[in-house]
């Protein structure tokens, strides 16, 4: 396809409810089909828009949580103060309620299938999002080389994907592991006590750092910041590092 | 057309105070912070406040030195670009005319400009006569560095992006000169009760 | 004067800039007007909360690009940029 990275116009999409998941009190993830979607990477994010009755619009920007799938994509939505767009996804959306989506946005933050590289995630908060579609994508199928995620987050009531990452961690794939660290409030099956991600996290639980490996790190902009101060200091070359910073 | 989301309302309200808000804003209980850049922390012993014109720097005050001006406490309503709207903020400052009492006024425009290299353009009148202050407290205490502290600019009449934020001098000057975001299709005056947001509204 | 950690990538402006130009934003390579280092756009510092977009160069924090969207009308100043690459290579 000539010229496939020129996107021409983008233009707002139709999107409908059609699943939602409370992933905790303060999160939801939603189900979108999106009328005509082209396909997306994993790691790639759309900017979703509401329209209000009386016409004001609010856009705010999402990670898709999930590989490929048809016209369907996830978006995970946690909820942040005084957010008027979040308080509406995570508590006033139903199965049916519509939306406009403009997307699949940024060609960098993303991972391909084959590209032959090692992969370490490292997700604080809801950043773990577009690194669940690249783990999903993963699949941990052993041919491919392996990806690791290590998912920051302050207690079982924050956990996201709970159910998924309890049986990616019950079965361990050697391919694409998963290490979840809590931060104020760590469960006695957790892999150590409640503390913020360290060096000795990393070098414990992620991949052991070769001049190849490629990081992906998604989260607020303070733990973006720290956690990358911890994969230089590891010995992972700057121009392999990539970030996806969510604000504060 | 734009797809309706059912039941989506804006935090920002209209309301009982609908006459006090000018057209196309919200009210809002937050107070925002918008910012072009990074955060200026500038040190009090390093801050200073320079007025002139087109002959240089005419008149300029050390921290201790301004704050040794007269200053007084306002409650006006500030009304940002970006449509939110709150009302009834406190603010502690030196009223700008006390600034040039000593400078020619020889110029019908000022440029005011800020630590970390944000501009801002308005006519000098709409900075005289009890409408703009310099500020540096904001509901009793020391303007916090979000919000433009040391000092930041108070024009309450006009769109909340002519009030310039870590001031850091007033330049009076014969012709209007658009400043950061005037050059970017943000309206030279900025009236809010014209709804002069942009370039000819 | 340390600054407060208050920007995002260029993933931010992925949005907002394809709109306008066409082209993603975050793959492109900008060369800064004003220290002359060449960067990928998506490791640029966005401000974006705020009356517009505001880009700026991660190696000396000069504006490399502003961008403001109004419902009828849109303002695009690059001259903080002195050229740009544009990725023309198929997404693998």
């Amino acid at each position: 396809m000539e010229g496939a990275a020129v996107l021409g116009r983008l233009s707002w999409q139709r999107a409908t409810v059609v699943g939602l998941r409370e992933e905790t009190a303060t999160a939801r993830t939603l189900t979108l089909e999106v009328d005509g979607w082209s396909g997306h990477r994993p790691g790639q994010h759309v900017d979703v828009r509401l329209t209000a009755p009386d016409g004001y619009t609010a856009v705010r920007p999402y990670s898709i949580a999930t590989p490929v799938n048809g016209s369907r994509i996830d978006v995970t939505v946690a909820l942040v103060e005084d957010g008027e767009v979040s308080s509406y996804l995570v508590s006033g959306t139903e199965v049916g309620t519509e939306m406009e989506v403009r997307g699949p946005l940024g060609g960098w933050f993303v991972w391909n299938r084959d590209d032959p590289v090692p992969v370490q995630l490292i997700g604080g908060g809801v950043g773990v999002a577009p690194l669940m579609a690249m783990l999903r994508e993963h699949g941990g199928v052993a041919e491919r080389h392996p990806m690791r995620l290590l998912y920051s987050t302050r207690s079982p009531e924050t956990l996201l994907y709970a159910t998924e990452l309890a049986s990616r961690t019950q079965n361990p794939v050697p391919a694409s592991a998963v290490t979840i660290m809590y931060t104020r409030n760590a469960p006695d099956t957790a892999a150590r006590p409640a503390g913020r991600l360290t060096g000795s996290d990393i070098a414990a639980y992620g991949l052991p750092p070769t001049p190849r490996t490629r990081c992906y790190v998604c989260g607020p902009t303070g733990f973006v910041e720290a956690a990358v101060e911890l994969l230089l200091k590891a010995g992972l070359a700057t121009d392999n590092i990539r970030t996806e910073r969510f604000g504060p | 057309m734009a797809t309706f989301s059912s039941r989506f309302t804006s935090r920002r309200k209209r309301g009982a105070e609908a006459a006090d808000l000018p057209p196309g804003q919200y009210v809002t209980s937050g107070f925002p912070v918008l910012s072009a850049g990074p955060t200026p922390q500038v040190p009090l012993d390093v801050w200073r406040l320079e007025v002139g014109g087109e002959q240089g720097v005419v008149q300029s005050w050390t921290w201790d030195e301004f704050r040794g001006l007269d200053a007084e406490k306002v409650t006006v309503d500030v009304h940002c670009v970006t449509r939110w709207s709150k009302f009834g903020t406190t603010w502690t400052g030196v009223p700008v005319e006390a600034l040039l009492t000593d400078v020619e006024l020889d110029g019908d425009f000022v440029v005011a400009s800020s630590y970390g290299g944000y501009t801002t353009n308005l006519p000098l009148e709409d900075l005289l006569d009890g409408k703009a202050w310099v500020a540096f407290e904001y509901e009793g205490e020391p303007l916090d560095p979000e919000h433009g502290g040391p000092a930041r600019l108070l024009v309450p009449h006009l769109y909340f992006w002519k009030s310039a934020k870590w001031l850091r001098g007033l330049r009076l000057q014969d012709e209007d000169e658009p400043g950061f975001w005037e050059q970017l299709g943000y309206h030279e005056y900025g009236d809010p009760w014209r709804e002069q947001r942009y370039w000819g509204d | 004067m340390e600054a407060a950690l208050t920007y995002l990538d260029g993933n931010a402006a992925a949005g907002p800039l394809g709109d306008i130009l066409g082209f993603d934003i975050t793959t492109t390579v900008g060369r800064c007007a004003g220290c002359r280092s060449a960067m990928l756009m998506a490791q640029c510092r966005v401000y974006s909360v705020g009356p517009g977009l505001v880009l700026r160069c991660a190696s000396c924090d000069c504006v490399l690009l502003r961008l403001v969207v109004a419902q009828d009308r849109a303002w695009l100043d690059m001259t903080g940029l002195t050229c740009l690459q544009i990725d023309r290579t198929e997404p693998g």
